[in-house]
């Protein structure tokens, strides 16, 4: 079968103009295959292009090289490392979750419509009852992640580190992607919402969902992860 | 009052969004436009695709060409060469500079919403509030006056403008509220395209974030396909599904927003991305 996710030769070189053309290679020839339902950790020291592997996935940074082939059905193949931008807001509108530490607050929405906006993407402006459906099931995620109704209505500038996170988390895992790449999922959360999101990540792995991660947690990487994936740059 | 609504329904010329065509078109194709004012100042040799539902900044610093282009797109200004092709919900690509003057300004009437850095540039600031997004409706050959006001009252409403002050000259309003008029008189005819020549430039902190957000609600909500031209890669980021970067007159770079901040390519990008303060 055709994994989810197949990598190969994937290299990032970052060029910098500002200091002199000073080349930096922060990854170097990275391949993994990831299927449909399992979840793939990438470790390596700080520092080694962990959550380049990520971006790049994601198409925040520009592959310097390699192939990101994404099978989300059948001959639906996309390759996200040579794709047109167009293609890849597509890719990430119907395939792609992606969360990490921080929270791109926005001023004046509140934490539940920045939850309920994913599942809002497809639905009619007018179609006021997905737009009620979506806000019950971002309230419910907001709940299930402790974030009291209380917080709901506020916009997240103000919650602490550990709320963002929490509300990037429900964003993400409000739409059942197939493709969900998580950056330290768990950075800034304690046990209890640990847990809760390990149980997020479960059930979306039990629909079929894939997940590739970078975990700070060893504790919370052996629980999710069913392989490990090491990247190191040569020196 | 209520027949006579329903039966007007059926004369006034439609304001609503037109259906999407079944082929997916870029709603502007921009190819190889050029205008030179000399002295190195102008756009030069600029391309690219605006679809349905999609946002592109434009960024750079003051004298990039970045307005020069905007007007270009809008009617506004005429280039020396290339080609500005709208897609017209009837007729297709039109080329909006290879058209009569009449078609022309049907085009800019109909399909064009353009939002002015200078509310002055925009709005009539002698005739009231009501009057400014009413008389776009007119053009369109709305002539029932209820229809109108209703209309030009429910538009004040989505810009968050106290619909009690549709009397009111935009004269003595707030900068604020003189921009949030004026996305009401672009946005009333249901334009094919929305171009927008900094629109926060100028308010106050408080008074941006608001207008963005509003913005970002009607892009959202109304799937339009909008170019922003703004120094504020911040504007870019919270609004734009892609960003083109100009310098000197042309593209330097162009990508995904994410992109274009987070990993930029050109030595000017790498620049601008590393002058802008950390919010």
């Amino acid at each position: 079968m055709t994994p989810l996710l197949s990598i190969r030769g994937l290299s990032k070189r970052f060029t910098l103009h500002q200091r002199g053309g000073v080349a930096l290679d922060v990854l170097r020839d990275f391949s993994l295959d990831l299927r449909a339902g399992e979840c793939v950790a990438i470790t390596g020291p700080s520092g080694t292009g962990k959550s380049t592997v990520l971006k790049c996935i994601h198409r925040t940074y520009r592959p310097t090289a390699g192939v990101i082939t994404l099978t989300p059905a059948p001959g639906q193949a996309v390759d996200l490392a040579g794709a047109d931008d167009r293609a890849v807001l597509h890719a990430r509108r119907h395939w792609i979750g992606c969360a990490t530490q921080f929270l791109r607050v926005i001023p004046r929405v509140s934490a539940l419509d920045l939850v309920a906006e994913p599942m809002l993407e497809t639905a009619a402006p007018d179609d006021t009852e997905a737009r009620a459906a979506a806000r019950r099931a971002a309230a419910r995620l907001l709940t299930r992640l402790d974030l009291g109704t209380h917080l709901h209505a506020l916009p997240p500038a103000t919650f602490s580190g550990g709320e963002q996170q929490r509300v990037n988390l429900a964003r993400t895992f409000a739409v059942p992607r197939p493709l969900l790449l998580l950056d330290e999922p768990t950075a800034s959360l304690d046990a209890a919402n640990a847990e809760r999101v390990i149980g997020l990540a479960r059930e979306a792995l039990d629909r079929g969902a894939a997940i590739l991660a970078v975990f700070h947690d060893p504790q919370v990487r052996a629980r999710l992860a069913s392989r490990v994936v090491t990247v190191a740059t040569e020196t | 009052m209520q027949a006579d609504v329903a039966e007007l329904d059926k004369t006034e010329p439609s304001n609503r969004p037109a259906p999407e065509a079944a082929v997916d078109r870029p709603r502007l194709a921009v190819h190889g436009l050029t205008r030179d004012h000399g002295a190195g100042r102008g756009c030069f040799d600029v391309s690219f695709d605006l679809w349905p539902g999609e946002v592109i900044a434009v960024v750079g610093e003051s004298g990039s060409g970045k307005s020069t282009l905007l007007a270009c797109l809008g009617g506004l200004g005429r280039p020396d060469r290339g080609q500005v092709l709208l897609d017209h919900a009837e007729h297709g690509g039109v080329d909006l500079h290879h058209v009569s003057e009449r078609a022309r300004r049907d085009l800019l009437r109909t399909t064009i919403g353009f939002v002015h850095q200078n509310p002055r540039d925009g709005l009539r600031m002698n005739v009231s509030a009501g009057a400014n997004v009413g008389e776009r409706l007119m053009a369109l050959g709305w002539r029932h006056w209820g229809r109108i006001r209703a209309e030009t009252s429910r538009w004040l409403a989505r810009v968050e403008l106290d619909a009690q002050r549709i009397d009111d000259r935009p004269s003595d309003w707030s900068g604020g509220m003189q921009q949030r008029l004026q996305i009401a008189r672009s946005l009333v005819t249901a334009p094919r395209v929305l171009l927008l020549d900094e629109p926060t430039a100028g308010l106050d902190v408080s008074v941006q974030a608001r207008l963005l957000d509003l913005l970002r609600t009607l892009v959202r909500d109304g799937r339009l396909a909008v170019v922003i031209v703004t120094h504020d890669l911040a504007v870019a980021r919270l609004l734009a599904d892609r960003t083109l970067v100009m310098q000197g007159g042309r593209v330097v770079e162009a990508g995904l927003t994410d992109q274009v901040l987070e990993d930029p390519q050109a030595a000017y990008t790498q620049l601008l991305v590393s002058a802008q303060l950390q919010a």
